[in-house]
This record gives structure tokens, C-alpha cells and sequence, in this order.
């Protein structure tokens, strides 16, 4: 597989698109530059050249996905059309999932500001509202805190709501609805009742959005018991977790990133549902572990191509799976590593990293040849300047430095 | 025998006599067909809306009833209060006595599919629901038999097979969810509302007017009901709210103030804001009610209200006392006869407690389960990473 990503940064003379499906690649290249462009996936965020991640690797959940492109397109010089599976936006890949499952069950429900006849802020549930009605998919008033109670509320009386913050930073006003009610109804009900809502929205620090509209809520709500947190980063990723969520009994938060919502991924047209805490391979490697997660996997796999043009083989693993960690992967890739490198958009202080070390810590001491280095967004409110604003997130040449510090 | 020594000049002539003999004489508890006008106290006041009528159908049953089960729920409460004062009830405890009416007067207006979602103040309305006395002072003990296993405590009682949805403890926060609960209803169409209790003091809360705005735009079949108790632990209400007309704080939502102490009137109203719900929309009731415990049993319930006031509420307003004049008056049963209905619901309560004592504590297992719910088949480890594995399907 190494040797498969060196053929892809050595080929990257093309301008700023790199393939998701590297078995592809072989077939691509001997076309002619046009259609060459069409079948390559184009993966930006915004203008920054990133790479795509390879589909999970593993066979734990095979059973539950059906297995992405990759290994069906086994026919050479296949036209564009008669590939398997579709292209799509990350924000269309959303609301496919999110259709499905209302077609499928009509408890389904969504609920927020703007997700009706606006269509959602970020497009997400465009075309529902016309298509489900107005009470299934209920455009609310500006308020969080009473909304979400009205979602947990329709919960306990056997609905699904989805319940969209249109920023995540707002859901602030909403966190004793989430807490409160949402994390520990199950509980303290002795069971009686099940809130099986998905709480979602868009979070992270976007492009100069403000302090106020870039904040990272994972840190803040990863200690309420009794709830599930999951990032998506990739279209494929975003519809699975998305179904999952919405098929889980357990209160589910899905963050999603501003900046990833016009991401562009081929994804299967069956249907497929993904593992809630399940993390996600997306380099396998020998010298370093690199646990990320959302928008700094494009980052991290950035800085990947940097690193293997020096000579270094990291690991690059997506958690996915904010609460509960997948200590079963990562702990797996630790026993081969030896070390570990976080990349994480949270704040340095308490945020997923934070934790994320403790736990490593605590369970796989044994196998650390070094301290673990995490890299966090620094602790200051996001300034509004766009160079203020780089230096508060973590940049590739950052992650290629540590991993240079931590392999020495 | 016992009787003829506990008699005494207090006690009408009728009832020296062996009570046997006076058994085939009366209609007691069991004729359901008579039918009985009862005029509230006082006249229902309106804001944006037409009042019921004063005069309320009731039978001897329904009468007999609301004093059995009255008695049996200050009962509960008073029994509560003795074995906080012994420890054995910890943490937080808020006791409805005095407010037994709102409880009663509800349960009689509407059908347990009906939801009803309050605050803290539930173990009346648990009662109510049809949760039984060992399922409440176990809960309250923390023992495995009570209603939540133990793990929820006194605030935090649910029956969800009676539609009873706690029980909880931040104040306010039960409104939106009793609005969540409307929207399921009317999501539905099944024809059922939801009753959101709240007190005076949570009525201050924002998330009550948002919710009351949802429910008014969407035509929830949601009905507020304030319980007023005229303090909001110390704070009285004049001291906590501009305007303490709660019936009228809706504004545009129409609202009916209730004397929260007479079980009738709490019943017309309820009959009355279920019909208008279901056509209309939200209603706020305000039930003018009161305490004659403190907020809870860490608060003497006198620094901030004379004990005078408190004994002139008890004796001129007190809801047990008012069903009893009405049994007495419509001549359905005897002093003794409802003196020995409060001793069997002491007897009960005793009996309760009993039990509940010999139910055991939680054992340590308990601690991990119900945080999540498992094998809904897409996890493999199970979410609170206490096993390792769980069937997929």
C-alpha cells in the first residue's frame, strides 16, 4: 500500500486534484488529459491542495458495509458513466443519508433553523421540506434551548428528530437540553425511556467567520454521560454515520466542518451504514501514528505526502469516533508505531486531544517509545484577520515538524 | 367495643351506633350513577377566552375516590418527611402536600394516554398515574425497586406506561419537553395532549416563552399549567415576577386561572383545556395552589411566610378538608368511615415502607447499565466500553 501512495505524490504534477480510489489511478493514467480529469476525484478545501484518504481498511465491520468502490472497478478502460456508484458534494452525500433513512422510517424527523423552505443554511436538507411537509421537517424559531428540549421531548414519546444547530457554536444555549435531559433521561428513567436523537451541525473553524462562529463544541460536550459524539470528514464517511446515527437508540452528536461541506467523493449506490465508533485507516504506515479527526485529516494527509517524500511511513488514522474512542484501532496501530502524534482542531486545553492522550496513556503506556505530542488549535478565541486565523489551527508544516521531533 | 370508648359528645348521634348496621344505609363509594353538582369555590377567570361553568357533575364514587386517594397521597408525603428527618430519604426532597387537588382534579379530566410532564414536585403525581407506594418510597430510599431502579431519585419519578414523563430537576427545562411531547401527539394524530406543569418560579424561565411560542405557531396540543404556590422557594412571587397574573403571561395564548385547591375545579378546567386544546392550541392554566411544606426538606418553609398564613391556608382552603364537608354534607359516609380511609391509607403507607426497606440497594453492575442503549447492530464494542463485544444482527 506504501508503495501505492509514493506512485500518487509522484504523480501529482496534475493540478490540484488527487484520487480517492488509488486502484483507479493505474487506469487514469493512461487516458488522455481531459478524461483523465474527469475521472479523478477533485478534493479541495478551499483552494488548500489536500489529498483524499483511502476507504477503511479491516474486515471488523465488513459485514456492515458493503466495500466501497475500490474493489469493484476491476474493468480497464472503463467509461466514466458505468463506474460504480455516484459523485457527490460531502453536503449531498448528508442529505442522502438523511432521505433515506425519512423514506425508510417515517419517525424521522427534522427539526432547526431554517431547514425547510430555506433548505438549510448549508443546503443540507434542500428539497425535504417540499418533499416530507412542513412538520417533518419543522423550520423553528431562534431557539436552541427550546428546541432541542422539544426534540428530546418528541424522543421520549417514540419520534427520531434530527435536531440541527445551524452552527454548532449555538447549541451552547441549548447544552442543559443536551446534558440534562438528552445524556441522562435513559439513565435516571431506569431505562423506561430511549432519546434517539442526532444533534448536528456544522462546527470548526471556518474562513473568518468570527470567534463567536468558530468554535469547537466536541471539547465542551464529550463529558456528558450517556451521549454518542462522531465526526464525519469525507462524503463516504458523512452518509454512513449519518444513517448510523439516525438508526442508534442513543443520543448521537454528528459534527460536521464548515469548510468540508463541498468536498467531492465517489460513493457506492448501495445503501450502506457505518459503525458509530469505529475509527477509520485512511494510510496504514510503520513509524508514527497519526490519530485526527474532521477537517485536520486534510491537513495531516498533506502533510503526509511531505513526510513520505523524506522518507517517514506515518499511519495516518481518522477517529471518527469522539466519545467512545476506538481504543481497539488506535491501540492496534500504537502496538505497531510505538508513537503517537494527535492533530486536533479543539483548544489545547480540554479538548478531544486532551482526552485522547489520557486514554492512550493510561491503556498503552507499555508500548510508547516517546511521549505523546499532540497538536491543538491554540487557546484564544478565533481571531478574525486570516493570518491570525492560520496560526490558531494546526498547519502541515507543524505536523511534519513534529513527526520529524517525535521519529528522531 | 372500641367504637362506643372513642366516642364522645364531638361526634353526631347517627354515628355512636355500630357502623355495621349503617353499611346498607348509605350509597358509599361504589354508586357511580348518581349524579352530584358541586359549584367551585370561586369563579374561573379568563384571559383571552370564555370560563367553564361553576357547577361541576360529580357521583359518590368519583367523591369517595378523590378523598381515598387524597389521603392516601398526604399520606405519602407526611410519611416522606419523617424518614428524610431519619436519613433515610437523602439529597433533595420536595413534598406536594397541600397541592393533592391539582393531582387528583387532573387525573379525573383526562386518560392515561394523556402525558403529563412536571418538575421536581412528583411523587404526588406518580401517585396519580398509577405508580404504586412501594415504587415510590423505594425510589425514594434508592433501592432496586423503585420506579427509576434507584438510580433516579426524588426528582426524578417516570411511568411510561401511564405516559408520566417525570421528574426533573432543572427548572423550566420540562417545558420544552412537554412541548416536544405535543408535537409527538400531534405528529401523530392520535387525539391525545400533553399537561407541562410548572411552578411560579420556573415561570420566569425563557425557555418557557420560546416553547409557549412553538406551541402557539404550530397548534401543539400542549396545555401549561402553572402551579402557583405563591413562593418560588424563598421568593415570593411578587418579589420574582412583574406581573404574577401567570394565566395572563401568554399573551396572545389564551389562559384560565383555577383555584388549585378545590379537586372540582381543577377538573372542569382540565376538561375544559383538553377541548380547547385539540381545536386550538396551547392554553395556560394557572392553578392558584399551596404548600404547606417548605421548597423542600432542607427549608423550614417559615422564614419567608408566617406560620399563621400557612395554618389559615390549612384551615380554610384545605383540599382533603373540602371533600370531606362534601361527603359529609351529601351524607355518603360517616366521620368514622372517612377516619378509617385515612388510617388505611396509613396502614398502607406503613406497609409501603416496610417493603421498600427490604429492598435491597443497587448493587455495583447497576452503575453501567441504561447509560446507553445497546444492539440497535451497528456497534461492535458497545458504547460505555465496558464489554467487548455485542451481537450485530
Amino acid at each position: 500500500m506504501a508503495s501505492i501512495f509514493q506512485g500518487v505524490g509522484a504523480a501529482t504534477s496534475l493540478s490540484s486534484s488527487t484520487s480517492i480510489e488509488t486502484k483507479k489511478f493505474h487506469f487514469c493514467s493512461r487516458r488522455s488529459p481531459s478524461e483523465r480529469k474527469a475521472c479523478f476525484v477533485v478534493v479541495r478545501s478551499g483552494g488548500v491542495m489536500v489529498d483524499g484518504g483511502l476507504n477503511r481498511i479491516g474486515g471488523r465491520a465488513e459485514q456492515l458495509v458493503t466495500n466501497a468502490v475500490a474493489a469493484k472497478a476491476d474493468t480497464p478502460a472503463a467509461a466514466t458513466a458505468s463506474k460504480p456508484g455516484h459523485e457527490l458534494l460531502l453536503f449531498e452525500a448528508l442529505r442522502e443519508g438523511l432521505e433515506e433513512e425519512m423514506e425508510r422510517d417515517a419517525r424521522v424527523c427534522v427539526m432547526g433553523e431554517d431547514v425547510g423552505h430555506y433548505g438549510g443554511s448549508y443546503k443540507v436538507t434542500r428539497g425535504l421540506a417540499q418533499k416530507y411537509g412542513d412538520l417533518r421537517v419543522l423550520d423553528t424559531p431562534i431557539a436552541e434551548n427550546s428546541f432541542t428540549g422539544m426534540g428530546i421531548g418528541a424522543a421520549m414519546m417514540g419520534l427520531r428528530p434530527i435536531i440541527e444547530g445551524m452552527n454548532m457554536g449555538f447549541l451552547l444555549l441549548a447544552f442543559n437540553q443536551i446534558s440534562n435531559n438528552c445524556g441522562m433521561l435513559h439513565y435516571t428513567s431506569g431505562g423506561q425511556f430511549k432519546i434517539p436523537v442526532v444533534i448536528r451541525g456544522p462546527g470548526g473553524v471556518g474562513r473568518q467567520l468570527g470567534a463567536e462562529h468558530s468554535q469547537r463544541l466536541e471539547s465542551y460536550f464529550q463529558s456528558i454521560p450517556g451521549i454518542q459524539m462522531v465526526a464525519c470528514s469525507t462524503p463516504y464517511n458523512a452518509k454512513g454515520l449519518m444513517k448510523a446515527a439516525i438508526r442508534s437508540d442513543n443520543p448521537v452528536i454528528l459534527f460536521e466542518h464548515v469548510l468540508l461541506y463541498n468536498l467531492k467523493e465517489r460513493i457506492p449506490d448501495e445503501e450502506y451504514v457505518l459503525n458509530l465508533e469505529e475509527a477509520e485507516m485512511v494510510r496504514p504506515g510503520e513509524h508514527v501514528t497519526i490519530l485526527t479527526y474532521s477537517r485536520m485529516r486534510y491537513h495531516v494527509m498533506q502533510a503526509a505526502k511531505t513526510l513520505v517524500n523524506k522518507g517517514y511511513d506515518p499511519e495516518v488514522i481518522d477517529i471518527r469516533s469522539l466519545k467512545p474512542f476506538d481504543l481497539y484501532t488506535i491501540g492496534n496501530s500504537i502496538k505497531k508505531t510505538h508513537r503517537v502524534l494527535i492533530v486536533e482542531e479543539c483548544m489545547r486545553t480540554g479538548g478531544i486531544g486532551a482526552s485522547l492522550t489520557a486514554a492512550i496513556t493510561e491503556n498503552f503506556h507499555d508500548y510508547l517509545d516517546a511521549p505523546i505530542v499532540c497538536l491543538s488549535s491554540q487557546d484564544v478565541p478565533t481571531p478574525y484577520a486570516g493570518t491570525l486565523e492560520e496560526w490558531t489551527v494546526v498547519q502541515p508544516p507543524q505536523i511534519v515538524a513534529a513527526v520529524e521531533q517525535l521519529c528522531r | 367495643m372500641a367504637l362506643a370508648h372513642r366516642s364522645s359528645g364531638l361526634l353526631k348521634p347517627l354515628s355512636t351506633a355500630s357502623s355495621s348496621s349503617f353499611l346498607h344505609r348509605r350509597p358509599y363509594s361504589t354508586d357511580d350513577t348518581t349524579t352530584i353538582t358541586v359549584e367551585t369555590s370561586v369563579p374561573f377567570t379568563g384571559h383571552n377566552c370564555e370560563t367553564p361553568s361553576r357547577s361541576v357533575d360529580t357521583n359518590p364514587k368519583e367523591l369517595m375516590t378523590f378523598f381515598t386517594d387524597m389521603a392516601l397521597m398526604r399520606r405519602m408525603e407526611i410519611a416522606a418527611d419523617s424518614l428524610y428527618k431519619s436519613k433515610l430519604i437523602r439529597g433533595f426532597c420536595h413534598l406536594y402536600d397541600g397541592q393533592e387537588a391539582v393531582s387528583i382534579g387532573m387525573e379525573a379530566a383526562i386518560t392515561k394516554k394523556d402525558c403529563i410532564i412536571t418538575a421536581y414536585r412528583d411523587h404526588c403525581l406518580f401517585l396519580g398515574r398509577g405508580g404504586t407506594l412501594l415504587e415510590s418510597f423505594a425510589e425514594l430510599m434508592g433501592r432496586t425497586a423503585g420506579c427509576s431502579n434507584g438510580k433516579g431519585g426524588s426528582m426524578h419519578f417516570y411511568k411510561k406506561e401511564a405516559c408520566f414523563f417525570g421528574g426533573h430537576g432543572i427548572v423550566g427545562a420540562q417545558v420544552p419537553l412537554g412541548c416536544g411531547l405535543a408535537f409527538a401527539q400531534k405528529y401523530r394524530k392520535e387525539g391525545h395532549v400533553t399537561f407541562t406543569m410548572y411552578g411560579d418560579g420556573a415561570a420566569n424561565q425563557g425557555q418557557l416563552f420560546e416553547a409557549l411560542n412553538m406551541a402557539a405557531l404550530w397548534d401543539l396540543p400542549a396545555i401549561l399549567v402553572c402551579e402557583n404556590n405563591h413562593y418560588g422557594m424563598g421568593t415570593a412571587e411578587w418579589r420574582a415576577a412583574k406581573s404574577p397574573a401567570y394565566y395572563k403571561r401568554g399573551d396572545y395564548v389564551p389562559g384560565l386561572k383555577v383555584d388549585g385547591m378545590d379537586a372540582f375545579a381543577v377538573k372542569q378546567a382540565c376538561k375544559f383545556a383538553k377541548e380547547h386544546v385539540l381545536k386550538n392550541g396551547p392554553i395556560i392554566l394557572e392553578m392558584d395552589t399551596y404548600r404547606y411544606h417548605g421548597h423542600s426538606m432542607s427549608d423550614p418553609g417559615s422564614t419567608y411566610r408566617t406560620r399563621d398564613e400557612i395554618s389559615g391556608v390549612r384551615q380554610e382552603r384545605d383540599p382533603i378538608e373540602r371533600i370531606r364537608k362534601l361527603i359529609l354534607a351529601h351524607d355518603l359516609a360517616t366521620e368514622k368511615e372517612l377516619k378509617d380511609i385515612e388510617k388505611q391509607a396509613r396502614k398502607e403507607v406503613d406497609e409501603a415502607i416496610a417493603k421498600a426497606k427490604e429492598s435491597p440497594m443497587p448493587d455495583e453492575p447497576e452503575l453501567f447499565t441504561n447509560v446507553y442503549r445497546k444492539g440497535f447492530g451497528v456497534e461492535s464494542f458497545g458504547a460505555d466500553r465496558k464489554e467487548l463485544r455485542t451481537t450485530l444482527p
